[in-house]
C-alpha cells in the first residue's frame, strides 16, 4: 500500500493529429489503415519530444468507436508496437463513441493523478470510411420494446432535429450562419498557420495514382455561404433543419496527446501546455444527446469551484450546429462569441468520431499559448446515446496583467 | 540512338507487365514548421500487382519513366518544381530489369538499345535542373538499385529487404551506371564487395541498414513513416543541409584512393578466379569496366557499359543463367514436376529416426527445427542413443551461441529431440526415416521391425543413395508407404531433396513426402527408383571419366584441371576427397553393377582405400599441389594419356550420354529436373544452365544423342 498518497497535478504536454480526410472511396485515406494513422501520430509525438525516453511511457490508450478490423485487436497495444515503442510499454483500447479520445485522456490522467502513471499517450482514431457509424452493432431489442431509448436516438441526425424541436429559438438560419462562421474561422486559422504546426504529414498510396503526401485537412469548404447552405437537403426529416452543411461530416483521422504528472514533465524537461483542472461526464436523454455538454459542464464547473464566467476559451465539438447553439444559449453566450471555437470547429474540419477530443485539446493548448490573458478553458463534446463530456484546463502561460487580443470584441462575457 | 529506336524496341514487347510511373505533386513540408518550400514531383513506380509480383523494368516501363522524367525537366525549367523523387510500391523500389524480356532480345542491336535506353532514362535523373532523390522503400536489385545510384540523393528504409547488384551473377554487368557510380559513391573496395563478392556468393544482398552503412544511401529511416521522413529530409537538403559521404571517392583520385582502387581490382580478380575459374564471361567484364573505369569519364564508362551489356546479353551464359535462375530455381523448384495433389498429404506430427549416428543426428535436428514436432532417435544401445541425442543438443547450443536460435527456441528444439533403445517409441509417429548402414538387408530388417509397431499409414522413408527402393519395399506389408528421401550433405545446408517413387508408392505417401520436404524448406525433385537417382549418377559418371583417364596415364594435373572451363565449384579430385574415396567407390560399384562399364571402377582408388589414403593431393606451403611419392608408389597407370581438351570433350560426351539415358529411362520428367538437381544438389553453376544447356551449346548432345536437350522453340 502506498503511504502518504497525494493527488498529483496532470499536465498536457503536447498533441498532434493527422490531417482529417473525407470518408469514402474518394477520401484521402481510402487505402490507408486506421492503425497506421495512429502510428504516424505517436511517432511524430515522440520526435517532437526527444527528451522523453520511450520506455518512460506507462500507458498507451487509444479510442475507437468501432473496434474491429484495422481498429481492432486492442488498438492501443497494436499501435504502440507498430510505432516502435518498447515492448515494455502497455496499451489498451477505449470507447465512449465521440468522446473516445477525451475519455482516453481523462482515464489515463486519473491514473497519473492517482500515481499509477508518470507519462501516458492518449488519443483516438476513427476511419469512418472503413467503419461506417454503427456498422456491425446489434442494439438490444429491449431498447425498443421497453422504450428505453427512442429508436430515433440511434441516428445522430434525428437527435439533432429533436434538439431543434426542444429549442425553437435555434432556427435553421442560425445554425447555417454558425456553420459558415466555422468554415471562415478555420480558413483564417489556416491562413495564420495555427492549424498546420500540429498536423502530422501522412503519405498515402492509392491504386493507379502513386504516393502522395497529405499535409492539410480534406473536409473544409472555405468560402461556403449561407446561401449555399440554404440549398442543401435535410436528410433526416422532410423540411427539417439539419443538413450536411451545418453538421460535421463523415471523416477519417487520428489524434494523440502526451500527458504527464507535473513533476515528471519537469524532470524530463517536457513542455507544459495545459494543466488539467477537472473533468466530468453526464448523461441525458439519448434522443437529445446534443444537450449533453450542458450537464457535463455544470458538473465540471462545480467540481472545479468555477463558474462559467471564469472560462475564457471554449473548444466545443461541432457535431451539429444546433448542439453548439443549445450550449451557448444555455449559458447566454452569443453565437459569434470570440471565446468559442476560435479556429472553427468540426463542421469545417471534420469529426472522425473517437479522435476529436484530443483535437479540441491541442487547439485549446495553442490558444492558451497565444492568449495569456486567459486562465481557464474548457473542452466539451456531446456523445451518442445521450452523454456529455467536459474537461476544464488551466493556462500555464496565464498572466493576469495581459489583456486578451480579442477582449474588445463585443459579446465577450469574460 | 533515338527515341524512335526506343519505341521500336518497346514495341517488341507488347505483353510486358509495365511498371508505371505515377507522378504526384506534393507541397513539400517546410523545414521545422516553416511554410512549404514549393512543389516536389514524386514518381511512384508501380506495376499495379500485389506484393507477389515485384515491379520490373522492361523497355515500355523505361520509356514511360523516361517520358515522366523529361516532363519534370521541362517543369523544372519553368520553375514549377523544386525537386523530383522516385519511390516504389510497398516492399519494392524495383526488382531490376525484366529478365524474361531481356532474355528474349533477338539480336545484339536490340541489346544495345536496351542498354542505351536505361542510360538515357537514368541519366535524366542527374540532369533535371533540380535535385533528384530516390527513396529506396524496399527491394532494389540491379537496374532497380541503379535508378537510385543515378539520382543526386538517396534515402533507404530499415525495412528494405534486399539491395544489391546481382548482374555478375546473372551474366551481365551493372551497366546502367552502377559500375561507374558505385565505386565513386562508396569506394572501390566496397563496390567490389557489392558487385562481385556478394553477387557471386549465392547472390547475397544487403539490408537497408547495411546499404546505408556502406554509403549507398545518405539517410536511413524506419518503415512506419519512411516516405514522410524521407520527404522531410529532402526538404532539409533542398534548404541547404549538408549531406556527408565519408566513403565517396572524388576525382581526380588521390594517391591513396588510386592505390585502393588498384587493390580492389586485384582483390576482385583473385576472388573471381577462385570462385568461377573464370568460366563465365560476366565477372571479368565487371572487373574490366572497374579497372579501365578508374580513368573513365562518365560518358566513356556509360558507352563501355552499353557495349558490355550488348555483348553479354547475346552470350549463352546469360541466357542459360536466366533459364537456371528464373525458370528453374524461381519457378520449377516451387512446383515440382510430377508431385501429386498436395491435398492428399497426411499431417506429420511426430517423426522417428532409425539410427543415432552422424546422418541421423543431422536429420533429427532438421526435422525438429523445421517441423517443430517430436523426433525420436533409436539405436541398438543406450550409449549410441545418448551420443546421438547429445550431438543434436550440442548443435542446438551452437546455434544458440551464434544467436541463430533464441533461448526459448533452443529449449523447445532440445525438448523435441529424444532417444530410445526401443522402436516402440515410434508407435504414434507419422513419418519414420532410416539412417542405418547402406546395405539392403539391414534396411529391410529395420523397416520390417518398424512396420510391426507403426500405423499402416505411417510414412517409411529411406535415405539410401544407391540401393533399390523397390527392393526395400518388396517384403513390406504396406509397400505403398515407402518413399526414398535422399538428402545431400551437409543436410542443413544443401537445398535439394530427391524424392524417390518406387513402383508401389501411392499418391498419399508421395504427397506427404513432398509436403514434408516443403516444410523442411528443401526443394524436392521427383525421381524414379533408378540406381543413384540423379545427382550422384551424373557426378559419378563425370568422376568415372576423370578417374579412367587418370588410370590410363593422364597426368594428375591435366586430369584434375581439364574441366576448369566448366567452372564447377571444385575439381574432381577435391570433390573425391571431400565425399570420401570409399563412399565414392561404393556408389560407383553400385552403378557399375547396374549400368556396366560406363561407370569405371578404379583400381587405383581401391589401392588408395586399402592404404587408408584420404586424398590424392598434398598441398605445399606455397599453395601448389602434388601427389606425394608414397602415394604414387601405390598406383599404376596405363600408357594412353589424354590432353585436357580430349578429357573435357570425353566428359561432355559422357554426361550427354548418361543424361540422355536417364531421360529415356524416365528417371525424371525432363532435362530441367536434371539441371535443377545439379544446381541445388551439386552447386553446379547457373551459367551452365545446370548442365544440359551447356551440353547443347558445346555440341555434346548432338554428337552423342543426335539431338539437343532443349530444341529451339
Amino acid at each position: 500500500m502506498s503511504q502518504n498518497r497525494q493527488i498529483r497535478d496532470v499536465v498536457f504536454v503536447d498533441g498532434v493529429r493527422t490531417p482529417f480526410g473525407r470518408a469514402g472511396e474518394k477520401g484521402i485515406y481510402a487505402s490507408t489503415r486506421a492503425d497506421d494513422l495512429v502510428v504516424k501520430c505517436i511517432r511524430e509525438l515522440m520526435r517532437r519530444n526527444p527528451s522523453l525516453p520511450p520506455e518512460r511511457i506507462d500507458e498507451v490508450a487509444i479510442a475507437a468507436t468501432t473496434q474491429t478490423g484495422d481498429q481492432g485487436l486492442t488498438i492501443g497495444r497494436t499501435a504502440a508496437l507498430l510505432a516502435g515503442l518498447p515492448q515494455s510499454v502497455p496499451g489498451f483500447a477505449i470507447d465512449r463513441m465521440c468522446a473516445g479520445a477525451m475519455t482516453a485522456v481523462t482515464t489515463t490522467a486519473s491514473g497519473i493523478g492517482f500515481g499509477a502513471y508518470d507519462v501516458v499517450i492518449a488519443g483516438g482514431v476513427e476511419h469512418m470510411g472503413h467503419h461506417p457509424m454503427g456498422a456491425g452493432s446489434d442494439p438490444n431489442p429491449r431498447f425498443m420494446s421497453e422504450r428505453i431509448v427512442d429508436p430515433a436516438a440511434l441516428n445522430m441526425g434525428n437527435t439533432a432535429e429533436n434538439l431543434h424541436d426542444r429549442f425553437p429559438a435555434i432556427t435553421k438560419d442560425r445554425t447555417d450562419a454558425y456553420a459558415v462562421a466555422s468554415q471562415n474561422k478555420l480558413a483564417a486559422a489556416y491562413a495564420k498557420d495555427q492549424i498546420q504546426p500540429d498536423l502530422v504529414p501522412v503519405a498515402t498510396l492509392k491504386p493507379e495514382q502513386g504516393w502522395t503526401l497529405n499535409t492539410v485537412d480534406e473536409p473544409p469548404r472555405p468560402g461556403t455561404t449561407v446561401a449555399d447552405l440554404a440549398a442543401l437537403k435535410t436528410p433526416f426529416r422532410a423540411h427539417g433543419r439539419v443538413t450536411a452543411g451545418n453538421a460535421a461530416g463523415l471523416n477519417d483521422g487520428a489524434t494523440v496527446a502526451l500527458l504527464a504528472s507535473a513533476e515528471t514533465a519537469k524532470e524530463l524537461g517536457l513542455p507544459v501546455k495545459m494543466r488539467l483542472v477537472t473533468y466530468a461526464f453526464a448523461g441525458v436523454a439519448p434522443e437529445v444527446m446534443g444537450i449533453g455538454p450542458v450537464p457535463a459542464t455544470e458538473k465540471a464547473l462545480k467540481l472545479a469551484g468555477l463558474s462559467i464566467g471564469d472560462i475564457g476559451l471554449f473548444e466545443i465539438n461541432e457535431a451539429f450546429a444546433v448542439q453548439v447553439l443549445s450550449f451557448l444559449d444555455h449559458y447566454g453566450i452569443a453565437d459569434d462569441d470570440p471565446r468559442v471555437n476560435r479556429y472553427g470547429g468540426a463542421i469545417a474540419v471534420g469529426h472522425p468520431l473517437a479522435s476529436s477530443g484530443v483535437r479540441l485539446m491541442t487547439q485549446l493548448a495553442r490558444q492558451f499559448q497565444e492568449d495569456p490573458s486567459v486562465r481557464y478553458g474548457l473542452t466539451t463534446m456531446c456523445i451518442g446515446l445521450g452523454m456529455g463530456a467536459t474537461v476544464i484546463w488551466e493556462n500555464p502561460h496565464f498572466n493576469a496583467t495581459t489583456t486578451s487580443a480579442t477582449s474588445t470584441t463585443e459579446g465577450s462575457a469574460a | 540512338m533515338s527515341a524512335q529506336d526506343f519505341h521500336q524496341l518497346a514495341a517488341l514487347f507488347p505483353d510486358e507487365v509495365i511498371t508505371h510511373s505515377h507522378v504526384k505533386d506534393i507541397a513539400l513540408p517546410g523545414v521545422d514548421g516553416a511554410p512549404s518550400a514549393g512543389t516536389f514531383a514524386l514518381i511512384t513506380l508501380d506495376n499495379a500487382l500485389d506484393h507477389r509480383r515485384p515491379s520490373t523494368l522492361g523497355p515500355n516501363t523505361l520509356v514511360e519513366l523516361g517520358t515522366a522524367l523529361q516532363e519534370q525537366r521541362e517543369r523544372a525549367k519553368r520553375g514549377e518544381i523544386i525537386g523530383v523523387g522516385v519511390t516504389g510500391k510497398p516492399y519494392f523500389l524495383v526488382a531490376g530489369a525484366d529478365l524474361s524480356a531481356v532474355k528474349s532480345l533477338k539480336d545484339r542491336q536490340s541489346g544495345l538499345w536496351m542498354a542505351q535506353l536505361g542510360h538515357d532514362v537514368y541519366s535524366t535523373l542527374n540532369d533535371l535542373g533540380v535535385p533528384s532523390f530516390v527513396f529506396i522503400n524496399g527491394l532494389a536489385l540491379g537496374g532497380g538499385l541503379e535508378i537510385a545510384l543515378n539520382a543526386n540523393y538517396r534515402t533507404v528504409s530499415t525495412g528494405a529487404g534486399a539491395l544489391g547488384l546481382p548482374e555478375a551473377f546473372l551474366g551481365l554487368v551493372p551497366g546502367w551506371g552502377g559500375v561507374y557510380l558505385l565505386p565513386r559513391l562508396i569506394g572501390p573496395s566496397n563496390a567490389v564487395t557489392v558487385m562481385l563478392e556478394n553477387a557471386l556468393s549465392n547472390n547475397r544482398t544487403l539490408s537497408g541498414p547495411a546499404a546505408y552503412k556502406l554509403g549507398i544511401a545518405d539517410a536511413l529511416f524506419e518503415p512506419a513513416d519512411f516516405l514522410e521522413q524521407s520527404l522531410t529530409w529532402a526538404a532539409r537538403v533542398l534548404a541547404g543541409e549538408e549531406v556527408s559521404r565519408p566513403n565517396a571517392v572524388s576525382e581526380p583520385l588521390s594517391e591513396e584512393n588510386s592505390a585502393a582502387w588498384d587493390a580492389a581490382v586485384e582483390r576482385a580478380k583473385k576472388f573471381v578466379e577462385a570462385k568461377t575459374s573464370n568460366a563465365a564471361p560476366a565477372p571479368a567484364r565487371v572487373i574490366e569496366l572497374l579497372e579501365e573505369g578508374k580513368h573513365f569519364t562518365k560518358a566513356q564508362s556509360f558507352a563501355a557499359e552499353d557495349e558490355a551489356l550488348a555483348d553479354l546479353m547475346a552470350t549463352p551464359q546469360f541466357r542459360d543463367t536466366v533459364y537456371a535462375f528464373l525458370d528453374l530455381v524461381q519457378k520449377r523448384a516451387k512446383r515440382p514436376a510430377g508431385a501429386p495433389d498436395a491435398k492428399l498429404a497426411r499431417p506429420v506430427t511426430k517423426v522417428g529416426v532409425v539410427g543415432a549416428g552422424m546422418m541421423a543426428g543431422q536429420f533429427a535436428l532438421l526435422f525438429a527445427r523445421q517441423l517443430k514436432v517430436p523426433v525420436v532417435m533409436t539405436d541398438i544401445d543406450a550409449a549410441r542413443v545418448d551420443k546421438g541425442v547429445g550431438y543434436v543438443h550440442g548443435e542446438v547450443d551452437k546455434l544458440l551461441a551464434k544467436g541463430r536460435l533464441s533461448q526459448d527456441a533452443a529449449n523447445r528444439t532440445k525438448a523435441l529431440v529424444t532417444g530410445s533403445v526401443s522402436k516402440e517409441a515410434f508407435a504414434d509417429a507419422d513419418f519414420v526415416i532410416e539412417a542405418v548402414f547402406e546395405e539392403l538387408n539391414v534396411k529391410k530388417a529395420v523397416f520390417a521391425e518398424v512396420e510391426a509397431i507403426v500405423s499402416p499409414e505411417c510414412i517409411l522413408a529411406t535415405n539410401t543413395s544407391s540401393l533399390s527402393v523397390t527392393a526395400m519395399a518388396a517384403d513390406l506389408q504396406h509397400p505403398e508407404r515407402l518413399v526414398g528421401f535422399h538428402f545431400f550433405n551437409p543436410v542443413a545446408v544443401m537445398p535439394l531433396l530427391e524424392i524417390v517413387r518406387a513402383p508401389k508408392t501411392d499418391d498419399a505417401a508421395l504427397a506427404t513426402a513432398f509436403a514434408t520436404a516443403k516444410a523442411l524448406r528443401k526443394t524436392a525433385v521427383l525421381v524414379k527408383d533408378a540406381a543413384a537417382f540423379v545427382v550422384n549418377r551424373v557426378l559419378l559418371r563425370l568422376m568415372a571419366e576423370v578417374s579412367a583417364a587418370f588410370d590410363e596415364g593422364t597426368d594428375a594435373h591435366v586430369a584434375d584441371n581439364a574441366l576448369r572451363p566448366m567452372g564447377l565449384p571444385m575439381t574432381p579430385f577435391t570433390l573425391l576427397a571431400m565425399v570420401g574415396i570409399p563412399v565414392a567407390q561404393h556408389v560407383t560399384e553400385s552403378l557399375h553393377a547396374a549400368f556396366g562399364e560406363r561407370f569405371h571402377v578404379s583400381a587405383n582408388q581401391q589401392a588408395l582405400i586399402d592404404a587408408g589414403i584420404k586424398g590424392l593431393w598434398e598441398t605445399a606451403p606455397d599453395g601448389s599441389v602434388s601427389i606425394p611419392a608414397s602415394t604414387l608408389a601405390l598406383l599404376s597407370f596405363g600408357n594412353s594419356p589424354s590432353t585436357e581438351q580430349e578429357l573435357l570433350l570425353k566428359t561432355q560426351d559422357a554426361l550427354a550420354e548418361e543424361i540422355g539415358l536417364m531421360l529415356a529411362e524416365g528417371v525424371v520428367a525432363g532435362p530441367e529436373d536434371i539441371d535443377l538437381c545439379m544446381i541445388l544438389g551439386a552447386g553446379w553453376p547457373m551459367h551452365l544452365g545446370g548442365i544440359t544447356p551447356y551440353l547443347d551449346r558445346v555440341g555434346a548432345s548432338e554428337r552423342v544423342n543426335g539431338k539437343l536437350f532443349h530444341p529451339a522453340a
